[in-house]
């Protein structure tokens, strides 16, 4: 009876232990598994050339990734520029100025717009987004423009990043110790001078970390910006032309993925850049939260 | 002159904090306001039927169906995972030890992947095992992608659990798989949070399905058939020149929200009373 519950306990351990070990080793299988399906690409192909050149012709065998890298870039770029503002300034006032139930009733929203499916995001900028750039915002600059564009996407994403920056941020804020704060503000300076010179000095490594996160996020979202971002394989002039990001020509070419050589392994190829990509990203992001986290919780 | 400056930027922040909230609101008035005008209860509850794609009847009710048999499963699979692998962090690893402290970073970045990188992913694993675009494939890629969610969620709860419940335990002699066994109870509010999290994210997500899973007018019976899903119901039915089949999209985009919804608000729901339970 009693070595029955020791043996239970021993191999509930052993198999725990398998399912953490697992989990460590799971990053370096996926990395691995598309590395090995993008190598027949690597191969043929200078890496260089692959990232550098912008022609895409796969019925020909031409395989340039610069306009989906640039679009992923520039479609990224001016999400963050737009989200960075309204989130930084949104949290100061949740963490500084807002009364409990303000931030209560704020909650809900950030979980709602983390919540919203890419997807549904997708079908309110098409209904939306596009036909205001098409109408109102192009036109005034441009020619012609059908909507679906590089700033439409960056738009889109924009919003879809402010919770993820929203949540860190605060997060950022709450680990700066009271004290600091309560001694600006004794020696008369106003909320906003202590913001100011306080809470944003101390917190601009946390939010640097939150924005490269959040730029991360961007790079690897799908759905949303395939819907709005014209998916032209062009490299994008101005903000009103169409672009490419690397997940929607990932997304929209599955179908006829095997039917073409080393068509398959362009596009896992475009998923491990990717993946490359965001682990980088991440890894640093991570890595400087985690220290900012705990020196203040030391002190 | 400071007291200005201190005015100006409040007004700033509120304004900014206030359009946050109202795009929020413009975004859920839009879907409904295209998408119930075309919401029947056909809809709901019946499958495509001829010439449903040409704007002839029928409903979607072979993505519901889909959605809810992919994400039980994974939902299933991210569970097995993730469960012990939290006791494990928590209660059989020493405190900051340096394994889990690796187990936990990896999970962090695991849960930054894109889907569409679990999608590809998914589907080299799938080509490897011969597996076709199907449920099975779809349940495995999507379980990829919630199992991190799903791990986060539980171990931020199972970290705030006072100490006291395992050492008791422990000292009347339980062994230690007996006491997780217990702890898992205690943790049940924690569990069904995450869960909700996880299929929240999970049944929306279009990436991970699109080549997995596949997409089919029926409902699966087996693992090996295809299973369509609700958010490509909606990104095909939108694709469609036809204006009946684009208003469907719109219905289809108002059931999904409304799912977000419900599981949004009842994991916030479960939160709070687990917030409570512990003062």
């Amino acid at each position: 009876m009693r070595k029955s519950r020791l043996v239970k306990d021993k191999t509930a351990r052993h198999v725990m232990l398998g399912i953490a070990v697992f989990a460590v080793l799971f990053l370096l299988i996926m990395g691995l598994s598309l590395f090995l399906k993008a190598l027949p690409i690597m191969k043929e192909k200078n890496l260089w050339v692959l990232l550098t050149s912008s022609d895409w012709k796969p019925f020909k065998g031409d395989f340039g990734f610069l306009p989906f890298i640039l679009s992923t870039f520039y479609v990224s770029l001016i999400a963050i520029v737009i989200a960075l503002p309204f989130s930084i300034l949104t949290s100061i006032y949740l963490n500084s100025y807002a009364s409990g139930n303000v931030r209560r009733f704020f909650e809900p929203v950030v979980d709602l717009l983390s919540g919203i499916p890419p997807v549904i995001y997708g079908v309110w900028a098409t209904l939306t987004i596009v036909p205001l750039i098409a109408n109102k915002i192009a036109p005034k600059f441009v020619e012609y423009s059908t909507g679906y564009t590089v700033l439409a996407g960056g738009l889109v994403l924009a919003i879809m990043i402010i919770p993820l920056l929203i949540s860190i941020i605060v997060e950022v804020f709450r680990s700066i110790p009271r004290e600091m704060t309560d001694a600006s503000l004794s020696m008369g300076a106003t909320k906003w001078q202590t913001v100011k010179r306080v809470i944003l000095r101390r917190s601009f490594p946390g939010i640097l970390a939150a924005t490269i996160l959040a730029l991360s996020r961007a790079f690897g979202e799908t759905m949303a910006v395939l819907m709005v971002c014209g998916n032209i394989a062009q490299i994008p002039h101005s903000v009103f032309d169409a672009g490419y990001p690397l997940p929607a020509l990932i997304a929209n070419n599955y179908g006829e993925m095997l039917s073409m050589p080393n068509y398959e392994s362009a596009l896992m190829f475009s998923a491990f850049l990717l993946f490359v990509i965001v682990i980088l990203f991440n890894g640093i992001s991570r890595f400087t939260l985690n220290q900012v986290e705990k020196r203040y919780q030391l002190t | 002159m400071k007291q200005l400056e201190e005015k100006v930027f409040k007004v700033i922040m509120i304004g900014a904090a206030m359009i946050i909230i109202c795009v929020l609101i413009y975004i859920i008035g839009t879907i409904f306001y295209k998408g119930l005008p075309s919401l029947s209860l056909d809809m709901i509850t019946k499958l495509p039927g001829g010439g449903f794609y040409l704007g002839k009847e029928g409903g979607v009710l072979n993505a519901i169906v889909g959605s809810l048999y992919i994400i039980i499963g994974s939902l299933a699979l991210s569970m097995i995972i993730s469960v012990p692998l939290v006791m494990y962090i928590n209660f059989y690893l020493p405190k900051n030890s340096v394994f889990s402290g690796l187990i936990r970073f990896s999970l962090d970045i695991l849960f930054g992947i894109p889907s569409i990188v679990y999608g590809a992913f998914g589907f080299a694993l799938m080509v490897y095992l011969g597996i076709r675009a199907s449920l099975l494939g779809g349940i495995i890629t999507v379980g990829m992608l919630i199992m991190p969610i799903m791990m986060r969620s539980l171990d931020e709860v199972t970290r705030l659990l006072s100490r006291d419940l395992p050492d008791a335990l422990l000292s009347m002699g339980a062994t230690k798989y007996e006491m997780t066994k217990v702890i898992i109870k205690q943790l049940m509010p924690g569990l069904v949070t995450a869960t909700l999290l996880a299929v929240g994210r999970g049944i929306g997500d279009a990436a991970t399905v699109l080549f997995t899973a596949g997409y089919t007018d029926n409902i699966p019976t087996a693992l090996n058939q295809p299973a369509a899903s609700l958010p490509l119901a909606i990104f095909f039915q939108l694709g469609s020149p036809v204006e009946e089949v684009q208003n469907r999209a719109y219905a289809s985009a108002v059931i999904l929200t409304v799912l977000i919804l419900i599981l949004s608000f009842s994991a916030r729901y479960f939160s709070s009373k687990f917030s409570k339970n512990k003062i």
